[in-house]
């Protein structure tokens, strides 16, 4: 560039400037709205945090007409169904994850073809997640999970109540299905990253498929797998229309899975535009700042991860 | 498999089928869901398809032969300015970050991209609420479209950022050595040798924006009828899916199962777009978002 000075156009040089500007400020307001988002929501949620303050994190009452509100059944009911998710969810991206890297060597198209179709899942809109959900697996739940898990486990808390379909465990299902592109696409690609010595290492000493998959891949992807679990679980929590549909939009805080309950994000999709009163919708903003900054934190944990897992194996993720 | 010997105790053996059986178990429980629903949707969603349901507004509860007209023309409206406003942010992000990409800026921006890539998107609802929405007095076409680019921002921007990191370094040197600045070398021959990789994260981007329902809730609202103006309350398909699939009327629920079926057509049809013209290439960014 620097012979543009002698080139007798120095237009040029002019112009490289004024790109670098142009695209520099697409960048800035990338950082800027995440900057601007922050603070509106700390505005907007400040009426509810002058009046509530910190206990509204810990309150277990939400009461639009006294006016009374508390955060902790939508917490719980966000860490619940996530949690739930993770559980089940995450088992079985790994086994894809697994599959398609492991054991579908030598068979490209198949891998290809299965690992697009998981990835659809993740095409698929959540709100077509929801219809699915309230009208074809919450029914099937209700009649041939929850019912028997009742009948004969009804003792444990976890199952007690009656099975209604629309509750804590069809939520943390239909989240599990959600997240499984997402968990098993990134898992993945850490897998692949992976370098083939730590494979031949295991084979060349007599190892079984297993026990190199489980002593010479898990453990070196580790971090990484572990991020990528930790964006599954920003998704879940983040996720609002499916479970909307399927949790039964209770304020309760309840151990039974059985329940119906409330996310974060779902009490905000339901109720907002019909809150009539400030306060009312400062503190669904404010419940929107605590979402806000769980996903966050959550994704800059699962980013640290993968950037970490990407420079020990100098594959980007 | 090709590796057990006859050494191998049964154990060892018995405990590596089981877990191969138990991945298998893992893709089965994977792709079940994928195909029921789309069954699900086909099956119940194909009854309702017919011209009118293309052409006629909705219909009250009883009233036969409503149609999802409005909200297809707004999802088209939303998107279509959504994507105005970020197709040039994301280009010109994912241009800086491929091109500059040892600024700290860059290092910033892009993290700060990755992080709003997997945002909730009901939080940018309520910016746009805040921002938008209570700055007009409505619920509006452009609140939903703002609400949307944001969502689309992110994924143009990663998209933008790979496919350029992908044209190979010897086309910049080729063009630099025949004296041509760099604003053109970036401008004719890095973007034009990476643009199909442009046009995928585009179509993503607008793949996942149709689809996109908890900000439009607290921004577009939905409307049973054709919206005047940018300014008034709009319909859009995931919307009406829905409204339509919480009430309590039959009739609407088979409607909510139509406009499913039309959205994901829609998608489907993205995608596979998407997976023909470039294939596996952006793969995981799509998976990611």
């Amino acid at each position: 560039m620097g012979l543009n000075k002698y080139s007798g156009r120095p237009f040029l040089l002019k112009g490289d400037q004024a790109l670098k500007a142009v695209v520099a400020a697409a960048a800035v307001a990338i950082i800027s709205l995440l900057a601007l988002l922050a603070y509106e929501l700390t505005i907007g949620s400040r009426l509810s945090i002058d009046k509530f303050g910190l206990p509204f994190i810990a309150g277990t009452t939400w009461d639009p007409v006294h006016q009374i509100f508390g955060a902790l059944p939508f917490i719980y009911g966000t860490l619940l169904t996530s949690g739930l998710a993770l559980l089940i969810g995450l088992p079985i991206s790994i086994g894809v994850a697994v599959f398609l890297t492991e054991k579908m060597k030598s068979r490209r198209t198949t891998a290809y073809l299965i690992g697009t179709m998981v990835e659809l899942l993740a095409a698929v809109p959540s709100v077509i997640y929801g219809l699915w959900g309230l009208f074809f697996l919450s029914p099937i739940l209700r009649d041939s999970v929850e019912t028997p898990l009742h009948k004969y486990l009804g003792f444990v808390p976890l199952f007690a109540g009656t099975p209604f379909g629309l509750d804590f465990f069809t939520a943390g299902i239909i989240l599990a299905i959600m997240i499984i592109p997402t968990i098993s696409a990134v898992s993945r690609n850490i897998l692949n990253a992976v370098p083939n010595s730590q494979r031949e290492a295991m084979y060349s000493i007599g190892a079984t498929d297993w026990e190199v998959i489980r002593k010479g891949i898990l453990p070196y992807a580790r971090s990484g797998l572990f991020g990528a679990t930790i964006l599954g679980l920003g998704r879940a929590v983040g996720e609002t229309m499916a479970v909307t549909m399927v949790i039964g939009n209770t304020p309760r805080i309840s151990a039974s899975l059985f329940s119906g309950g409330y996310t974060l994000s779902s009490v905000i999709a339901n109720e907002f535009t019909e809150a009539p009163a400030a306060i009312y919708i400062s503190a669904l903003v404010e419940l929107g700042l605590i979402l806000f900054f769980v996903a966050l934190a959550i994704n800059v944990f699962a980013r640290f991860l993968l950037w970490r897992m990407s420079r020990m194996t100098k594959v980007k993720l | 498999m090709t590796t057990t010997s006859q050494s191998i105790a049964g154990r060892r053996r018995f405990t590596n089928q089981a877990m191969t059986a138990l991945v298998y178990l893992a893709v089965a429980l994977a792709l079940t869901p994928l195909l029921l629903i789309l069954g699900e949707v086909v099956v119940r969603g194909a009854p309702v398809l017919s011209l009118s349901f293309f052409t006629n507004l909705p219909t009250p509860v009883g009233v036969p032969g409503g149609g999802i007209a409005n909200a297809i023309l707004g999802t088209f409206i939303m998107v279509g300015i959504g994507s105005l406003i970020a197709i040039p942010i994301g280009v010109g992000a994912g241009v800086f970050f491929s091109e500059w990409p040892e600024s700290r800026l860059s290092f910033l921006s892009s993290f700060m991209n990755d992080v709003l890539a997997e945002f909730p998107s009901i939080v940018i609802g309520i910016f746009v609420y805040i921002v938008i929405v209570l700055a007009t007095h409505t619920f509006s076409a452009l609140a939903g479209a703002v609400a949307l680019s944001i969502i689309m921002i992110p994924i143009v921007a990663r998209t933008t950022e790979e496919s350029l990191k992908l044209v190979p370094r010897s086309l910049r040197e080729a063009s630099m050595a025949l004296g041509v600045s760099r604003w053109k070398t970036v401008l004719r021959v890095v973007i034009s040798t990476g643009k199909a990789g442009l046009f995928t994260g585009i179509l993503l981007a607008v793949a996942r924006a149709a689809g996109e329902t908890a900000p439009l809730i607290l921004t577009a609202l939905g409307n049973t009828f054709y919206a005047k103006n940018l300014l008034e309350p709009t319909a859009a398909m995931p919307l009406l899916i829905y409204v339509y699939g919480i009430s309590p009327f039959a009739d609407w629920q088979a409607k909510a199962w139509g406009a499913a079926l039309v959205l994901v057509f829609i998608m489907l049809a993205l995608n596979l777009l998407v997976k023909l013209t470039v294939g596996r290439r952006f793969a995981n960014v799509r998976a990611e978002n």
